[in-house]
């Protein structure tokens, strides 16, 4: 397959504006989808920008790696605070997630829950549209509303309105320390209310999940050491009435493997992701049938591992949408992403046209 | 300000207009007498004024759907509208235009404590939907300062922030979702009680959009459970430069108070004269907040005095209870009042990179000389967000004018440094014509494609946001066309 790697912005523009077909744009490779048409990968512009520690902002290419950026945020004890997952794991894919990737995708992890997702933190993008057009819109501060809102609309677009080449974000404090409170021995529906009752007390929940084959709720706590100690206790408190509360003190691993669904990893069967009302998990999950599940965000984040070919969609009986994140061949039929009511679909797909008006960005991705 | 002049074939039609409305409304709904307009005539920014054609007060998401069928039908441009407290003058009408209050839609539709959201009817204020979850000690956390009477239609149209949005974010990040009724008539349901957007981002272009895009009815929120306590420390600098390092260390420290506000010497001055808080008089002065447990703040105001120290204070007060807490912030609340009291003012609202803080200040200071205009900054400064107050005298010949050029060249340089025109009371009429500042021709045009697939023949307060010279050939041809 033919592809393209700009080295800037500028030779961005270019390659969007001389298309003659198809564009299949791609970040670090990690996601194994594959579309026709020549591959424009977005690794060659790089680099960070600007990083103002005592500011919470960063901006840099959208082809940054992540594993970068990250490192270069520890150096001062800061974080992406909406921990994007890394697709590699239940994937099985190589590559190196970018920055430009996380954004374009809305990938947000636990954290989520409490912070906001990855478009929360995103405060300025520059981007060249479906015309070969160069755009920004934005900025560097964490307070704007000058203008339309199209960074919130360029995250989660997936490049079908404009190809990412720089994003600017806000990033927060790394937590001093981090502890777990998990309840042993609960069920699907209680264990959900557990985590309700966690979010909804005053002591800062900044993970909230739920695993069906473990039956074990966990809620992260995170801060100040002396804060989450604290915090620990009374939380503990309240979850007792659920079943048995452990602390698991060392619990960094787990909720990297929650964030990257790494039970799922290796299992055969399509990955789903489904995202409704946290409560609504409880009857969510028994109409699914899957081989496994795990909740996420309080319930509000359901991962369904199901048998291949089996369509999510059709055993919906709560409102919310599902992505189909990993699909094996026989799967292919049906679409990646949940269709839109109509009166939606229209509006996105007039969006499209007005960016993207020779339909050459991601065609057919979203609809 | 220059407004588009009113079509008088829409004038023309104003009896006929009434008589399809009167079909679709209660009559008590339908505001046409030329006193009553009036009440419409302006919002917040009451230098501009203008009666509409029409007011109407809808009742529900198919009242409104109704009327917006029939002024698309008309071809008549509609200016909804919120509670009227915009200072961007969001909601001035044209003579030719109907407007839209959403106030008498003030339901509560859904609590729900399990999954942290409310449903609202949008004509409800910002202040009663945290008054309809106190029993159960939550709270709905963007807090703009006019949340007593703002509504949350108006608070969606323009993103509003408020003092506490460091921690908990703006408007944006706290909506779930609409019920909003497109131009046509048609009704959609973007978002809800799910956390993610299933397509594109639709609520994120939505919120923000100073009801260009649709009238939003009803509105997912997210609420949040209120922490167990919050106290503040209050900090004096002077000189700017040393208050702005230390709001950057505090920072860098990782610690997120829930607020840092900033005022300089002409406001610490103005709001000790009005309020008499008890200020230390020196160049700048810092409030910061943080919540928790008794013992998680005082760890917290622990850590911020230690570093607050090195930065060697002329004044630090830290809060042992209610009452003294409510002391330091009494100066900070009484700001605007204060300055009203001296004189006529002008509330700007710009962002900066706090890094630019002093270097933004004295570059005021120097306008303020070029313009013989005295100006006092207050500041979000955990976020960048500035306040400054211009005070001028609107009884005198050209005063007026003085202090809107003056205030261009204080947002233009924000622009300049790396920030913005507008960090939380949106664009308007106010900001309008500095847009081109911010930003080149051609996000311009990007933003005005989004407007072109959401309400195609432009009828949507189509006056506001962007020059006119931006977009007169899309409001034209639609007003051409009857």
């Amino acid at each position: 397959m033919k592809m393209m790697t700009p080295q800037s912005e500028a030779d961005l523009a270019e390659c969007i504006a001389g298309a003659s077909g198809p564009l299949w744009i791609q970040g670090g490779d990690t996601r194994g989808c594959s579309g026709s048409g020549t591959v424009l990968s977005t690794r060659g512009i790089a680099g960070v920008t600007l990083y103002e520690p005592g500011s919470l902002t960063l901006v840099v290419k959208a082809g940054t790696p992540v594993a970068e950026v990250k490192t270069l945020l520890r150096g001062e004890n800061q974080q992406l605070a909406f921990e994007p997952m890394d697709h590699r794991v239940v994937l099985g894919t190589a590559g190196e997630p970018t920055m430009g990737g996380v954004f374009a995708a809305n990938v947000s992890g636990p954290r989520r829950i409490q912070v906001g997702a990855a478009r929360d933190f995103l405060l300025g993008v520059r981007f060249v549209d479906g015309r070969g057009q160069v755009l920004r819109n934005g900025g560097r501060v964490m307070k704007n509303v000058t203008g339309y809102d199209l960074v919130k609309l360029m995250a989660g677009a997936h490049g079908t309105l404009g190809v990412l080449s720089e994003v600017a974000l806000k990033v927060l404090p790394l937590a001093e320390t981090m502890t777990t409170l998990a309840v042993r021995n609960i069920d699907l529906a209680s264990g959900v209310r557990a985590l309700s009752a966690a979010l909804g007390s005053p002591f800062d929940v900044t993970g909230a999940a739920y695993d069906p084959q473990a039956q074990t709720a966990y809620v992260r706590l995170e801060g100040f050491a002396a804060s989450v100690a604290y915090r620990a206790r009374e939380l503990d408190k309240r979850l007792r009435v659920f079943g048995e509360v452990e602390e698991l003190t060392d619990s960094a691993s787990l909720w990297r493997d929650i964030r990257d669904v790494r039970d799922f990893a290796g299992r055969p069967g399509d990955v789903w992701r489904i995202s409704v009302k946290p409560t609504d998990a409880v009857h969510l999950i028994p109409a699914l049938a899957a081989t496994r599940t795990l909740c996420d965000w309080g319930g509000g984040l359901v991962w369904a591992l199901m048998p291949e070919g089996d369509d999510v969609r059709a055993k919906m009986t709560v409102p919310g949408h599902a992505t189909l994140v990993r699909a094996t061949s026989n799967t292919n039929t049906v679409s990646r992403h949940h269709p839109e009511p109509a009166p939606l679909a229209a509006l996105s797909a007039g969006l499209r046209a007005q960016f993207d008006p020779r339909g050459v960005l991601n065609p057919g991705l979203m609809g | 300000m220059e407004m588009p002049s009113p079509n008088a074939a829409i004038l023309a039609r104003k009896a006929e207009l009434i008589a399809q409305l009167q079909r679709v409304l209660p009559d008590d709904a339908i505001i046409s007498d030329e006193v009553e307009t009036r009440a419409y005539e302006c919002d917040a920014l009451t230098a501009y004024k203008c009666p509409p054609m029409l007011a109407v007060l809808p009742r529900s998401t198919q009242e409104v759907a109704a009327v917006l069928r029939i002024c698309h039908q008309a071809g008549v441009p509609v200016v909804p509208r919120g509670a009227g407290t915009s200072l961007a003058g969001g909601a001035l009408p044209t003579a030719d235009c109907v407007i839209l209050g959403v106030a008498r839609m003030t339901e509560v539709l859904e609590t729900d404590y399990e999954n942290r959201i409310i449903r609202v009817q949008t004509g409800r204020t910002n202040l009663s939907v945290s008054g309809a979850v106190e029993e159960e000690d939550f709270f709905y956390a963007p807090d703009p300062s006019s949340q007593l009477a703002c509504a949350i239609a108006g608070n969606i149209a323009m993103n509003s922030g408020g003092a506490h949005c460091l921690k908990y974010g703006v408007t944006t990040n706290n909506l779930l979702g609409v019920t909003m009724v497109l131009m046509d008539g048609t009704v959609i349901e973007v978002g809800g009680a799910h956390l993610d957007a299933g397509g594109l981002d639709l609520l994120g272009v939505i919120c923000g959009s100073e009801g260009q895009l649709g009238v939003v009815t009803e509105a997912t929120l997210r609420i949040l459970r209120k922490p167990e306590g919050a106290r503040p420390v209050l900090i004096g600098f002077d000189s700017n430069e040393v208050a702005g390092a230390c709001v950057s260390d505090i920072i860098k420290a990782g610690i997120l108070p829930v607020a840092i506000e900033f005022m300089d010497r002409p406001c610490i001055e103005a709001c000790e004269a009005f309020a008499r808080a008890g200020y230390p008089m020196c160049e700048a002065l810092l409030i910061v907040e943080v919540e928790g447990s008794q013992e998680e703040i005082a760890y917290q105001l622990g850590l911020i005095t230690a570093i607050a120290r090195r930065h060697n204070p002329v004044e630090l007060r830290e809060a042992g209870d209610a009452e003294e807490a409510a002391r330091i912030w009494l100066g900070r609340k009484s700001a605007f009042g204060a300055m009203g009291q001296i004189n006529d003012y002008m509330c700007l609202d710009g962002t900066i990179p706090v890094s630019a803080l002093p270097q933004v200040l004295r570059r005021i200071e120097a306008l303020s000389g070029e313009f013989g205009l005295k100006v006092a900054n207050v500041f979000h400064a955990g976020d960048g967000n500035m306040h400054p107050l211009i005070l001028f005298d609107a009884n005198k010949e050209g005063d007026l004018e003085t202090c809107e050029a003056f205030g261009a060249e204080i947002l233009k340089l924000c622009v300049e440094v790396g920030g913005c025109l507008t960090g939380e009371h949106g664009v308007g009429i106010e900001k309008r014509d500095l847009m081109l500042h911010q930003y080149a021709a051609d996000d311009i045009e990007a933003q005005l494609r989004v407007k072109d697939v959401f309400d195609p023949k432009w009828l949507l307060n189509p006056a506001k946001v962007f020059p006119l010279s931006t977009t007169d050939t899309r409001r034209g041809p639609s007003l051409a066309a009857q």
